[in-house]
């Protein structure tokens, strides 16, 4: 991931600032890609604002509260969700995923509410524009 | 008048807690009834026998009277309440809407939860919003007692809002939960209420992890407590209940006492009392939190002879030392 302040981002945020026509376009041109790549392999639903890396690689918005922070008190005792449960809760796999990942510890980072205006968007664009920071509660 | 802070919210919960005496807490039922007197008839039996008062937020998504309702009508008859709010119903802007009113209605206590979801209730149709999730709900209510609203708009004066938040330590990840319950201290809980405790092992284990984590010195942690009226209560909230571990061997218990209610009933208060002598042994408690699920009855009985605000007032002399040990 690139470092939000780093250089290489702000000069690209800067153009893309001044550019808006040319972010709407990489928007449309990568949404399909985003979606090819991250909905079979991590089960993405297009938030815009993606926290799969600190998920434990598990979308997040398969919960159906979309909980961003960390499994409801209502996990069955098998593990499964209280309101789908044929479902395996969707933080019981991220915090088990999480494990394996060399930087385990980001699943304990506090996930700032979503910027719903950014939902369906390509979050790699959103990412580069520095979008969806605004609201932080 | 601007800048004045809002006059006479009180602050017994917090101060209760600042005495560093064990503290005691019940729920009751907002009631599906406009006239209040059912609301107060219940508080009533409980008042006297405890610190503050929880009132439920549409718990189960059943809809009842609105929880800001009842906690007003709590503090203006000299109770002290607790606030349940969740993320079910309302979004970001609902709920700054309903944290200044409850500044407002001199309602202090704010419990921030995730919320039920409403496919157990009775009206399962309803559009679930989770706009925000309890750790976001609590750093709202940050934000909010900082006298700003999320978009910086000023509140004059700072709403006076003391957050406190819930944790289930019976539902997986077991190991998540103690780091669970640390995020939501560093988005701003002050307390904590746990589900009910019938797994005391399991609970155990959790506060072992807690204590480790130093958590217990940063919000003190009540362990919830429920007393079962009936084998059928206790097959209900083991099976219709997610996240709740109510062990085979309690089932057993109030299944071998036969249909009779009032032995059940003697039986029930009989493992509810054992709960809390065992949980009295576990080091880092800051109290309990009873939950008596239409039961209000059986409150003074289980906080006098659970001698539970008198029993923490001495805590056990074996937790701080251990607390060392463990650090």
């Amino acid at each position: 991931m690139i470092g939000a302040g780093s250089p290489a981002t702000t000069g690209v945020r800067g153009v893309l600032a001044r550019h808006p026509a040319w972010s709407r376009w990489l928007d449309r041109a990568a949404v399909p890609v985003e979606i090819l790549v991250k909905k079979p392999l991590f089960g993405c639903r297009m938030c815009g604002q993606c926290t799969l890396h600190e998920t434990g690689l598990v979308c997040p918005m398969g919960c159906p509260k979309t909980l961003r922070n960390g499994p409801c008190g209502g996990v069955r005792l098998d593990g499964r969700c209280e309101v789908i449960p044929e479902m395996r809760c969707v933080w019981v796999k991220a915090e088990r995923r999480s494990r394996l990942l060399p930087w385990r510890g980001a699943i304990l980072r506090i996930q700032p509410a979503l910027d719903w205006t950014q939902r369906g968007r390509s979050a790699w664009i959103n990412a580069l524009r520095g979008a969806a920071r605004g609201a932080r509660p | 008048v601007s800048g004045a802070p809002s006059p006479g919210a009180s602050r017994r919960l917090e101060e209760a807690f600042a005495s560093g005496r064990p503290v005691v807490t019940c729920e009751i039922a907002a009631g599906d009834s406009p006239d209040p007197s059912g609301l107060l008839r219940r508080a009533a039996l409980v008042r006297d026998h405890v610190d503050a008062v929880n009132v439920p937020d549409n718990t189960a998504g059943i809809a009842h009277m609105s929880g800001l309702a009842a906690a007003a009508i709590l503090a203006s008859a000299g109770v002290e309440p607790v606030l349940h709010v969740t993320c079910r119903d309302l979004n970001r802007i609902g709920l700054q809407s309903l944290l200044v009113g409850a500044a407002a209605l001199k309602v202090r206590n704010i419990l921030c939860l995730t919320g039920d979801h409403m496919m157990h209730g009775d009206q399962p149709q309803a559009k679930p919003v989770f706009d925000l999730d309890s750790l976001q709900l609590l750093g709202l209510t940050e934000t909010v007692r900082s006298g700003r609203y999320l978009s910086g708009r000023p509140i004059q004066p700072a709403p006076d809002l003391f957050p406190g938040t819930t944790e289930n330590p019976f539902a997986p990840p077991f190991e998540f939960r103690p780091l669970r319950l640390r995020k939501k201290i560093e988005a701003g809980a002050r307390f904590v209420q746990t589900q009910i405790v019938f797994n005391v092992p399991r609970f155990r284990e959790f506060m072992a992890r807690v204590l480790d984590l130093g958590l217990d010195r940063q919000a003190p942690i009540l362990a919830g407590v429920a007393p079962l009226r009936s084998v059928r209560a206790a097959r209900h909230m083991r099976d219709r209940i997610p996240g709740m571990d109510v062990p085979e061997a309690l089932v057993r218990r109030m299944d071998g006492v036969g249909p009779d209610r009032n032995r059940a009933e003697a039986e029930g208060l009989a493992i509810c009392l054992e709960i809390i002598e065992e949980l009295r042994t576990i080091p880092g408690l800051g109290g309990f939190h009873l939950m008596p699920i239409h039961w209000e009855d059986a409150v003074p009985e289980i906080v006098g002879r659970g001698r539970l605000r008198a029993a923490a007032a001495a805590p056990p002399p074996a937790a701080p030392r251990l607390r060392e040990a463990r650090a």
